[in-house]
């Protein structure tokens, strides 16, 4: 289980206050007003961000001390998610080896891994050359490879279409909770997405990080705060 | 700041390039105040000196830069036959030895040149390019094409996406994309240029036509050659080191962060300008550029006949200390870059105000105790010509890393990349470009030293540029000439290889 | 019985290679232009390497003034055994660093002024004068320049040997009205250059009618180019000249070779080098006499030259006139 044990998170005038357990081998959708640091917080546990005070635990182990590469966390970025300069075949290959150098198995992996995306003809071509939705599955590809215990999604399907999105979100599901059983944290400014694929929800709002709630029961009896923020989103 | 940055650069072998560049500018300026006698301190004529270096250096400066942007927006719109050749043309005024581009100019502007020959034909009174504003020519000359050079790998860097967009929006792409992209490029590209003009020498007084045109460097060429007062060198050389650190801080507090975000590499296609405003001006940056250069070639050929034999080895040592030369300033080039930093933008700009006559003679003076010069001559020079070209490497190549850094830093850091795959995986193969411009400038620039070389070399170690400086000495004015023009051709040559290697774009 | 032929043959092998290991070299510090293939270093190199049983070795330093100035960087720790290629106006600053040595040669010396200078020899000479092209206006004085409107090119004298010396010129004509002159020169001059090479060029490229440069210089022209279309003026007041000296350096660690060197350099072999390879005068009558075309220069009628101790004293004054006259 995914735990932040009172962390504190402060920039300048920026607070945010979290104190929250997150289930495992389910998708945790992170809702909430611009600003309200919701990013911030995916950022923390990834350790890109420094918290005052305060851990991370998974599992009982805290992970502060170490750099986000040694974390048991993967992370995918609004953009800049692959190398353009690299293969989709090589950028995939990251996930099992930061230096890239595979053995056989390892290539084996990969290439099974890209057909399971559907992406295996495209293995030597450059992401430059593939459609929006295609990166995507590519990076999905990767995080599948790397399979880490824990998946971070700061809206990275946000630039997709709405049908592409849903599927990329049910690929995501199938792939990474279905069948690998990791705790995915997905930031995301559609509570569609939310409702489509998550399983809880964590209302981010007024400085602090509310625990999260099943996404049926949050949707059926939202707070006044996100009641408003529902609303305002129609 | 709680956000934590993201160190996957490395550090270490940045510090040493620190250290070594400090030695060489300071260390050298210390060896020679070390040594000298503290006489009496400078004389008003000194002050004039400083005075008219700067005006001419500022000037000089801020008409390049001016002149660069309607002919870097020009180049990145349009294409053309005959582009990738004149973007790398763009490099050739810079690497010319200064009297043969001085010369060339001449044979255009001067007295007995083709505009006064035009003039005369038509009727009109005869131009003297004499004076403050045919220093400030022959600074344009050269350097316009490197201020042109930069902006347009500024242009090349803003996305193509932002282009569509601007161009579906129907937006002006002057205030959006342009200006933006010009605070970060213009306030480094001033104080390049600014600090060559400032250290000019032999243009400032060939063309300024008498002593007031005279700047700090030949102040200093006077007191350590002619009157061996090595105090009042060292004292100049400080003051020139002082103007340096002033430019340097103001240019900084210009430079905004660039925040554009990565492109993927694609080329870039726009739908905005006149087709023929852009014709003009790159038709009359071409001629501007082309026509003294076309004289230096012209005046050269008939003097190849008269080379004597001993070229071929003086180029062919030239030739090798260049290519050691740019491998040297690559390598302190990445060591700094990966750095980052302030101190690293400081160093990277002090080589341009040190005066290479105080760099060479320090040198010696630290050298000589220990081992004859002449052995070292080699590795020495290509030392010293590897650190005077950083200035324009860094800022070539520092940018680059930057973005690459900002754009991909996190992606490396959470699939646990480390510095070295990090450093040969992501960071190299996407600074093929920058790189490649670095070292053919470095190379090219190293053909081209007359400075520490003449120093340390014994006879037995000449290269190019000298065996021309002693054909000149000689009478042997036309055989002087064809040397330029294989200076020209090597110098341009070693550019051209380094610079094919990641030219415009490699898509194009 | 063998043991007595094999040492002394082993001990024979000893000294001969002993002796040959141990050639003298004799270090000769001098001005590029001497030591380049059309100088007169290499035909000097071997006619000297035939009577000397030693190795000379020429380093080329720059020019006059850079030779001073790397002799006092190295001090008196120097390689260099000779310094040859000073000029009359550096030789006070180079007596006062104590790095030479009296030279001991005395010479039949045929320059137009007496010369007494225990440490510094002369191995050529020359005049100083304007250069212009043949069947141009040639004015006849130094003052007839000035009130005319004829353009020449200059070098600088805080960076150059010949500018240095066109203001020794003008100092030694006229004294205290140097200043005015300048001042009159001032729009004849269409530009300063730094060194020799870049003013000729300029003059050479058409952007003068006359360049600062030497009476001898028609003679390269006429000599190695067939070409008699240059021509020096000649000025009433006397022309200044230009004396190139050789010094022997006090730290030599082979004093004999230097001296027998430096009487080399006055003897007839050196000085019939000199004329077609350095361009002036040798310092002796040499037994040939003078190349043909030699005759065509023109001779002036009074040759100026200061002491070196009162060249030394004038030049921060006339400096300043001269930059004060053009700088208006």
């Amino acid at each position: 289980m995914l735990i932040c044990e009172k962390l504190e998170l402060t920039q300048g005038t920026f607070q945010l206050s979290a104190d929250v357990r997150f289930a495992e081998q389910a998708i945790t959708a992170v809702i909430g007003p611009s600003g309200a640091g919701k990013s911030t917080l995916l950022l923390a546990i990834a350790g890109f961000f420094a918290a005052q005070t305060g851990r991370v635990l998974l599992n009982d182990v805290s992970f502060m001390s170490a750099v986000p590469g040694k974390r048991p966390v993967s992370m995918l970025f609004q953009d800049n998610n692959l190398f353009p300069h690299l293969s989709i075949f090589e950028n995939v290959g990251l996930g099992l080896r930061s230096d890239g150098k595979l053995n056989v198995a390892d290539q084996k992996s990969v290439l099974s891994v890209l057909d399971r995306v559907g992406l295996k003809d495209m293995a030597d071509r450059k992401p430059g050359a593939l459609s929006g939705g295609q990166q995507s599955r590519v990076a999905l590809a990767r995080l599948l490879l790397a399979d880490r215990p824990v998946v971070l999604l700061d809206e990275p399907f946000a630039a997709l279409g709405p049908s592409l999105k849903d599927e990329m979100l049910d690929l995501m599901q199938e792939m990474l909770v279905k069948d690998a059983g990791a705790t995915v944290l997905m930031v995301t400014h559609d509570p569609a997405d939310a409702q489509r694929v998550a399983d809880h929800v964590a209302w981010v709002a007024d400085g602090v990080v509310h625990a999260p709630r099943p996404a049926a029961a949050i949707f059926a009896d939202p707070s006044a705060g996100l009641r408003n923020y529902l609303g305002k989103m129609g | 700041m709680a956000q934590r940055p993201v160190t996957i650069n490395p550090t270490k072998p940045g510090g040493i390039a620190v250290g070594l560049v400090l030695a060489l500018t300071l260390g050298t300026l210390g060896a020679v105040a070390w040594r000298a006698d503290w006489g009496c301190g400078l004389g008003a004529a000194d002050w004039a000196a400083v005075r008219f270096t700067v005006t001419q250096a500022l000037v000089s400066a801020g008409l390049s830069c001016l002149l660069a942007i309607p002919v870097a927006r020009a180049l990145a719109r349009r294409r053309f036959w005959g582009r990738s050749v004149l973007v790398t043309l763009l490099g050739a005024p810079f690497l010319l030895p200064v009297i043969v581009a001085v010369l060339g100019l001449l044979a255009v502007f001067g007295r007995n040149g083709i505009l006064n020959d035009a003039l005369g034909a038509l009727g009109l009174p005869e131009v003297s390019i004499y004076g403050f504003h045919g220093v400030v020519l022959a600074h344009v000359f050269f350097n316009l094409p490197l201020v042109t050079r930069l902006i347009l790998q500024g242009w090349l860097s803003i996305p193509a996406e932002r282009f569509r967009l601007a161009a579906s929006l129907d937006a002006p792409v002057g205030r959006l994309l342009e200006r933006p992209m010009l605070r970060t490029v213009l306030p480094p590209a001033f104080l390049i240029v600014f600090l060559i003009c400032l250290t000019s020498f032999a243009v400032a007084l060939t063309l300024g036509g008498g002593p007031r045109a005279t700047t700090v460097e030949l102040a200093i060429y006077q007191a350590l050659r002619f009157d061996f007062d090595l105090g009042r060198a060292a004292m100049l050389a400080s003051i020139q080191f002082g103007l340096c650190s002033i430019a340097a801080a103001l240019a900084w507090r210009m430079t905004a962060v660039d925040g554009f975000g990565a492109g993927l590499d694609r080329s870039v296609d726009r739908w905005d300008g006149s087709r023929w405003g852009d014709a003009v001006v790159i038709a009359l940056v071409a001629t501007f550029l082309l026509v003294p250069l076309i004289m230096v070639i012209v005046r050269g050929v008939p003097g190849l006949l008269e080379l004597p034999a001993d070229i071929l080895r003086a180029a062919l040592r030239s030739v090798t200390i260049a290519i050691i030369s740019a491998a040297l300033c690559i390598g302190l080039t990445l060591a700094l870059a990966l750095r980052g930093g302030r101190i690293v933008g400081l160093v990277g700009v002090l080589p341009l105000a040190s005066s290479s006559l105080v760099v060479g003679t320090g040198l010696f003076l630290l050298v000589y105790p220990i081992v004859n010069p002449a052995k070292l001559a080699l590795v020495v020079t290509a030392l010293v010509n590897a650190v005077l070209a950083l200035p324009f490497a860094l800022r070539s190549v520092a940018p680059a890393v930057d973005k690459i850094t900002s754009d991909y830093a996190r992606l490396g850091a959470i699939l646990d990349m480390s510095t070295w795959v990090w450093t040969t995986r992501v960071i190299l193969p996407r600074l093929r470009r920058p790189l490649g411009f670095a070292a053919g400038l470095a190379a090219a620039l190293s053909m081209g030293d007359l400075g520490v070389i003449a120093l340390f070399a014994g006879d037995a170690q000449e290269t190019l540029p000298l065996a021309m400086y002693r054909l000149m000495g000689a009478y042997r004015m036309d055989a002087a000439a064809g040397a330029a023009l294989v200076l020209l051709v090597l110098s341009f040559a070693l550019f051209w290889i380094c610079d094919r290697g990641g030219r415009v774009d490699a898509d194009l | 019985m063998m043991k007595p032929i094999i040492l002394t043959t082993v001990a024979g092998l000893c000294m001969a290679t002993a002796a040959t290991a141990e050639t003298p070299v004799l270090t000769v510090m001098t001005y590029d232009s001497f030591t380049s293939e059309w100088g007169p270093g290499p035909a000097v190199e071997a006619a000297f390497e035939d009577t000397c049983a030693c190795d000379l070795q020429f380093v080329g330093a720059g020019d006059g003034a850079a030779l001073l100035a790397r002799l006092q960087l190295e001090g008196p720790r120097t390689e260099a055994d000779v310094v040859l290629g000073l000029d009359t106006n550096l030789t006070a600053a180079a007596r006062v660093t104590g790095l030479f040595a009296p030279h001991g040669v005395t010479a039949d010396l045929a320059l137009p002024i007496a010369w007494d200078d225990a440490e510094f020899l002369p191995f050529d000479w020359g005049y100083f004068a304007f250069v212009g092209n043949a069947g141009a206006d040639a004015p006849t004085s130094l003052r007839a320049l000035a009130d005319s409107d004829i353009k020449v090119v200059i070098q600088d004298p805080r960076s150059s040997t010949p500018g240095l010396g066109l203001l020794m010129w003008v100092k030694a004509a006229y004294g205290d009205d140097a200043g005015q002159i300048w001042a009159d020169l001032a729009d004849n001059i269409v530009t300063v250059t730094p060194g020799w090479s870049e003013a000729y060029g300029l003059f050479l490229e058409g952007e003068a009618d006359a360049a600062l440069s030497y009476t001898t210089s028609p003679a390269y022209h006429l000599i190695a180019e067939e070409d008699d279309s240059k021509v020096a003026w000649a000025f009433d007041e006397g022309h200044y000249m230009q004396v190139e000296v050789a010094g022997k350096v006090a730290s030599t660690d082979v004093p004999e070779l230097a001296d027998q060197f430096l009487a080399f350099m006055v003897g007839d072999v050196f000085q019939t080098i000199i004329p077609t390879t350095n361009w002036m005068y040798p310092a002796t009558t040499t037994v040939d006499g003078l190349p043909e075309g030699f005759d065509t220069l023109i001779t002036p009628a009074k040759a100026l030259l200061m002491s070196p101790e009162d060249a030394l004293a004038a030049r921060p004054a006339a400096l300043d006139e001269w930059r004060n006259a053009l700088s208006q």
